[in-house]
Parts: structure tokens; C-alpha cells; sequence
């Protein structure tokens, strides 16, 4: 009896493994093919014979090189990263006062604009970049990185708010109600007890923003046109594709560069993320 | 240091009343209890009292001022809850010494303080934890220490001893009866549990459906149940309520029903007359029946069967069937008795209870 509910675990873990591996093979496959280009010499890339899987020509480092030397990405990289920085710091500011009045305060109509709020997050970015243009327009920040600091919030903030809502909702009310017994103000009492119970919530949310904002696309696409403004996304393409010259290997080691930062963030705070995410999920 | 008064005060849920008309003056140092079911209207008046719940109408007075829109911080008032609310990211010391901060005590005082209580409370050597590495018994004392560091007007339990096992209830409602008596503050302590209402309360308010249904000292709330529901509600096992007629025979008044014939004692026969002839609850405790011996009179004695036998040790307690009506009695260890037997068993005249049907209130 113990064999068999042993010898069925064992063949329920192979199963799982098996499909995980798959999962792998299918996620890891895109930057793998990304880190080999990005080290392959332009003979060997556009080369039809041999093994494309490997390098069998000698790396190199050119493609490197050229995009430090040659290129804006140095640019495009400064614009990101502050642009993502200003922006997930706003949209968390927003977000967390829009949830914690939502969920807390519990004034009339909370429900349906907590509702509202996510609904806004279903209004694709395609349908809504051609008003915005207008809008950037009439304030003048057309072809500025800085119009990007009111666009993007506007997808983030609202998907943000909802995970601090579900967030915020695990929380004891009890806890700010102990600190507003104890003397605290209702800000007080949400710096110091309130936003350090909530930190998974708040790093899912970060991280949503942090992605968002730095793959964001179309926005930049459309609102920027020079390269001094340029974000990462849009100046690394614009840059290596001329016509339809496709410089594949300084296009790779581009997009491989600009992967590093999400990685490296989701690497370090990825328990958090889970659990934030999975908590804010199950108690919404 | 402070009485607290309420008055006519009231709390609107939608339009629903969970506090209704609520008058109470809980006087310097008493330890107030409010107790009652759950729903009952108790948590809602503390957290009014507190300042978590917005007054719909009336006043809260705490000590000489008014405080219907000064906000919980301004009250100065401590609270102990239920799931102990202790702040999770900081150690047991500086979750004592936060409230002492936010009013910007100097440091040297917070410790003195902090460590006073701790020592109080017994849990010196945890001031260095995190809430998550304290047993249950151990997070209810921090959440003590929080409350009493602060040397407020007032403490607000509510339900403080609900999440802890049985022994550990029973033993911190001895720590906490000890500690009111040292500290000399006044208590609002909100309870569902009647034997906890009983043991702490200096006065005990019982509450049902948002209404005070009275308010008395301990041993008054259980002689002299003013309504029906209060009878029910005090004690354990619960009072036994008995359907009965009232009926007259040779100068005497006798409550009726089926297997069962009790002679109104003489005392009770002037409020009762007006019922002769209409049905009446007769209240009787488990305690105050006890087995028959020759020497009782004939009309206080009833006939029983014994359907269940529950030997506790210090007492037996019978669940009998007399007629269709079911009857509980605590009787003596010695009572030698088994199931399917039948039993005689006494009235003890001046413990019997009787309300009035439609009103549910005493008649006394």
C-alpha cells in the first residue's frame, strides 16, 4: 500500500517535471536564441550552413562594442531608466493612496469607482495613444520624453490600485484601527504600520509598474521622435533596422541589455512578488 | 482615571439599529463588562466608545469632556483586540513603545515604562521577538502591555481571551481580574462569554438585538433576572423554562403543566393573581432542583425521567423528561441515579422564576 502511493507520487513528480521542462524549453528558447546572435560574427549570422544553434565561428563582441560606440543606447538607456524610476514612483504614490481610500475609508460609491478604476485598465493602449497624442499636443510635450511620465501611469495606476486593493484587504482593519488608538494620525499610521505590512503587495505592484513602463512600446513610438529623447524599446529598433537592413546582431545584444534590469529586479524580490500576488488574488 | 457615560446613544447600520437608545454610566475604576450574543450591539458601542465607529446619535462622555468628534488618538483611551493586532514588523518592544512615540514621550521614559510592564506582564525576555515567534497566550499579553503602557483614562477590551484555548482563558481572566485591580483604571471589557462576564465584571451589562437588557452586579444579573432573556443567558446550564398555566385551589395560587404541579409560594401570590387562568414561564436553575427527600412538601416535589446522565465530578447533572417539557438538574455527586429511572426531585421555593408570556419580562 505505502509502495503504491510512493511509486504514484514518483510517477505524478515525472509528469510534472516533464511539463515544466517543456515550459522551459519554450521560455528559455527566445533569449537563449537572443544571447547566441548577440555573440555570433555577421558572417556566421547570415550564414545558411552549419549548425544555427550554436556558435561555431568564434564569439565576438563587436555587436557590444558598436552599440556603445556606434549607436544612442547609452541615451536610450539614461531615458529609460529614469523615466521608469519617476514613473513606478508616481503610479505607486497614486496607487497606494487610490487603493488604501478605496478599501479603507469606505465611502459611498468606494465599491463601483473601485470597479471603475479597473475597468480603465481594460482600454487598450492601441485605442488610446491617438487622444493622448491631442492631449500632448495641447501641452506642448510632444517629442519629450516627459509626456511619457503622464502616459504610462494611466495603464498603470489603475491595474496597481487593484492589487493594492486585494492587498490591503488581507490586512486586519484591526491594525489600523491598534494604531489610530495608539495616537497615530491616519498618515502616520499608514507610513509606519500600514505600507510595512503591505510591502509584498507593494513590490508586486512595483514590479508591474517597473515592467510596464520599461517595455512600453507604443507610446514612445508615437509621441517621441528624436533620438536624444528616445526610450530604450523603440531607439534600439529605430536605430538597427534601417529600411529593411535588419542588424540582427546589435538588435540582440540591445534587447538582451535592456532585459537585464527586469531580471535582475524580479530575481531578487520574486517571493515577495508571489506572495503578494497570490494574497491580493485569493482575498479580493 | 474616568467614568464614561453614554447617552442615548445609537448606531444606525443602513437602517438597521445595532445600538439602540444605549444609556450606561460606567463609573471611575469599574470594570464594566458588556456581554451578550453575538450581533447584539456590544462591539459597535466599545468601538463608539473608541472612536472606530461613527455615532449615528447620542453623546459619549469620558471623564469631564465630550467626545463624539475628537478622533481615537485624542481620547485617550487604550484598546485590546480580539486577534491581538499586534504589528507584525516590529519586535514586542517596539510595539509597546509605538503608542508612546506617536505622543512623543522622551526616550528614556518609553523604556522605563515598557519594561515596567513587560515585567508586569511577565514577558521581559520577549521584548527582543517578532509577534510571529510568540505562542497565543504570549501575543495577548504584548497586546496588554501595548494598552497599559499608556497609563490611559480608559481600556477597551474587545473579546481579548476569545482566541486563546480553554485553560489559557480561564488563567488569563485571573491575570487580567489581578491587573485591573493593580492599575485602578476603568474598563469597558466586551465578552460573549458569560462566565467571563461573571468572573470580571465589577457590573455587567447584557445586551441582545442592540438594547441594554440590564445592567447589574454579577450575583443581581443571576437572582434577579429582570426578562427572560437574561435568565437564559446567565448561568450555565442555562436556566430551565417551563410552560405552565396558573391555576387557583383552596386559598393558593399552583403553576400547572403536565406531570408537574408547584404551589406559587406565598409571597409571589399577589403579582401572580392577575394571571389565573393564562400561561405563564416558569424559570427554574439546574441548581436550584435538587433530589426529593421525605421531609419536602408535596408541592414542590415533581416527578422526572432520566433521559441522560452527565457525571462532572463535583456535581451530576440529569437531563430529564417530565411530561413533554425537558428539565435539567445539577444534583449531588451522591445522587445515585441511572437513565431510564425515574427521579423525584425538589423545588427550592424562592429560586423560582416566573415571566410573563407575552412580555418576556419577570414577574417579581
Amino acid at each position: 500500500m505505502i509502495r503504491s502511493i510512493k511509486t504514484r507520487r514518483q510517477a505524478v513528480l515525472v509528469v510534472c517535471y516533464g511539463v515544466i521542462a517543456v515550459f522551459m524549453v519554450f521560455f528559455l528558447f527566445p533569449p537563449y536564441w537572443m544571447a547566441l546572435t548577440s555573440f555570433k560574427t555577421n558572417q556566421e549570422i547570415e550564414s545558411l550552413k552549419g549548425i544555427p544553434f550554436l556558435i561555431q565561428q568564434g564569439a565576438t563582441l563587436k555587436h557590444y562594442q558598436d552599440l556603445f560606440t556606434k549607436t544612442d543606447f547609452l541615451i536610450y538607456l539614461k531615458n529609460t531608466a529614469i523615466i521608469t524610476t519617476l514613473v513606478t514612483i508616481l503610479s505607486l504614490v497614486i496607487s497606494v493612496l487610490a487603493a488604501y481610500s478605496l478599501s479603507r475609508l469606505g465611502f459611498i460609491g468606494a465599491g463601483i469607482l473601485g470597479t471603475g478604476v479597473f475597468l480603465t485598465y481594460l482600454v487598450p493602449d492601441t485605442l488610446l495613444f491617438i487622444p493622448f497624442f491631442k492631449i500632448i499636443g495641447w501641452l506642448g510635450l510632444l517629442n519629450s520624453k516627459w509626456s511619457l511620465l503622464l502616459v504610462f501611469p494611466t495603464a498603470i495606476v489603475p491595474f496597481c490600485t487593484w492589487i493594492l486593493i486585494g492587498y490591503f484587504a488581507s490586512i486586519p482593519r484591526e491594525l489600523d484601527e491598534a494604531a489610530l488608538v495608539d495616537g497615530a494620525n491616519h498618515l502616520q499610521m499608514l507610513l509606519r504600520i500600514f505600507l510595512p505590512v503591505a510591502v509584498p503587495g507593494l513590490v508586486a505592484a512595483t514590479m508591474f509598474a517597473f515592467t510596464i513602463s520599461w517595455a512600453g512600446f507604443l507610446y514612445p513610438m508615437a509621441f517621441i521622435f528624436s533620438n536624444e529623447e528616445q526610450l530604450l524599446t523603440v531607439g534600439t529598433v529605430t536605430t538597427l533596422i534601417k529600411g529593411d537592413v535588419y542588424h540582427w546582431g546589435g538588435l540582440m545584444a540591445g534587447a538582451l541589455l535592456a532585459c537585464l534590469p527586469p531580471v535582475l529586479l524580479y530575481a531578487f524580490l520574486m517571493d515577495y512578488y508571489i506572495s503578494g500576488l497570490t494574497s491580493g488574488s485569493t482575498k479580493a | 482615571m474616568a467614568q464614561v457615560v453614554l447617552k442615548d446613544l445609537n448606531k444606525k447600520f443602513d437602517e438597521v439599529y445595532a445600538v439602540k437608545d444605549v444609556n450606561l454610566h460606567i463609573r471611575d475604576k469599574e470594570f464594566m463588562v458588556l456581554v451578550g450574543p453575538s450581533g447584539c450591539g456590544k462591539s459597535t458601542t466599545l468601538r463608539m466608545v473608541a472612536g472606530l465607529e461613527e455615532i449615528t446619535s447620542g453623546e459619549v462622555h469620558i471623564g469631564e469632556r465630550l467626545v463624539n468628534d475628537l478622533p481615537p488618538k485624542d481620547r485617550d483611551i487604550a484598546m485590546v483586540f480580539q486577534n491581538y493586532a499586534l504589528y507584525p514588523h516590529m519586535t514586542v518592544y517596539d510595539n509597546m513603545a509605538f503608542g508612546l512615540k506617536m505622543r512623543k514621550f522622551p526616550k528614556p521614559e518609553i523604556e522605563t515604562r515598557v519594561r515596567e510592564a513587560a515585567t508586569l506582564l511577565g514577558i521581559q525576555e520577549l521584548l527582543k521577538r517578532k509577534p510571529r515567534q510568540l505562542s497565543g497566550g504570549q501575543r495577548q499579553r504584548v497586546a496588554v502591555g501595548r494598552a497599559i503602557v499608556r497609563h490611559p483614562q480608559v481600556f477597551l477590551f474587545d473579546e481579548p481571551l476569545s482566541n486563546l484555548d480553554a485553560k489559557l482563558r480561564v488563567q488569563m481572566r485571573v491575570e487580567l481580574k489581578r491587573l485591573h485591580d493593580r492599575l485602578e483604571t476603568t474598563v469597558i471589557y466586551v465578552t460573549h462569554d458569560q462566565v467571563e462576564a461573571m468572573t470580571l465584571g465589577d457590573r455587567v451589562v447584557v445586551m441582545k438585538d442592540g438594547l441594554v437588557q440590564q445592567v447589574g452586579e454579577p450575583m443581581e444579573l443571576y437572582s434577579k433576572p429582570r426578562n427572560k432573556f437574561v435568565a437564559g443567558f446567565i448561568g450555565s446550564p442555562a436556566m430551565n423554562f417551563i410552560e405552565t398555566t396558573i391555576s387557583d385551589a383552596s386559598g393558593a395560587l399552583y403553576a400547572e403543566t403536565a406531570g408537574l404541579r408547584v404551589r406559587v409560594p406565598a409571597e409571589r401570590t399577589s403579582r401572580l393573581a392577575p394571571y389565573k387562568g393564562q400561561a405563564v414561564t416558569l424559570g427554574i436553575r439546574p441548581e436550584d432542583l435538587q433530589e426529593a427527600t421525605g421531609g419536602d412538601p408535596q408541592d414542590l416535589v415533581f416527578e422526572a425521567l432520566v433521559e441522560v446522565v452527565e457525571p462532572l465530578g463535583s456535581e451530576i447533572l440529569l437531563d430529564t423528561k417530565v411530561g413533554t417539557q425537558t428539565i435539567v438538574a445539577r444534583v449531588d455527586p451522591t445522587v445515585s441515579t441511572k437513565h431510564h429511572q425515574k427521579i423525584r426531585l425538589a423545588f427550592v421555593p424562592d429560586r423560582i422564576h416566573f415571566f410573563d408570556n407575552k412580555t418576556e419580562q419577570a414577574i417579581a
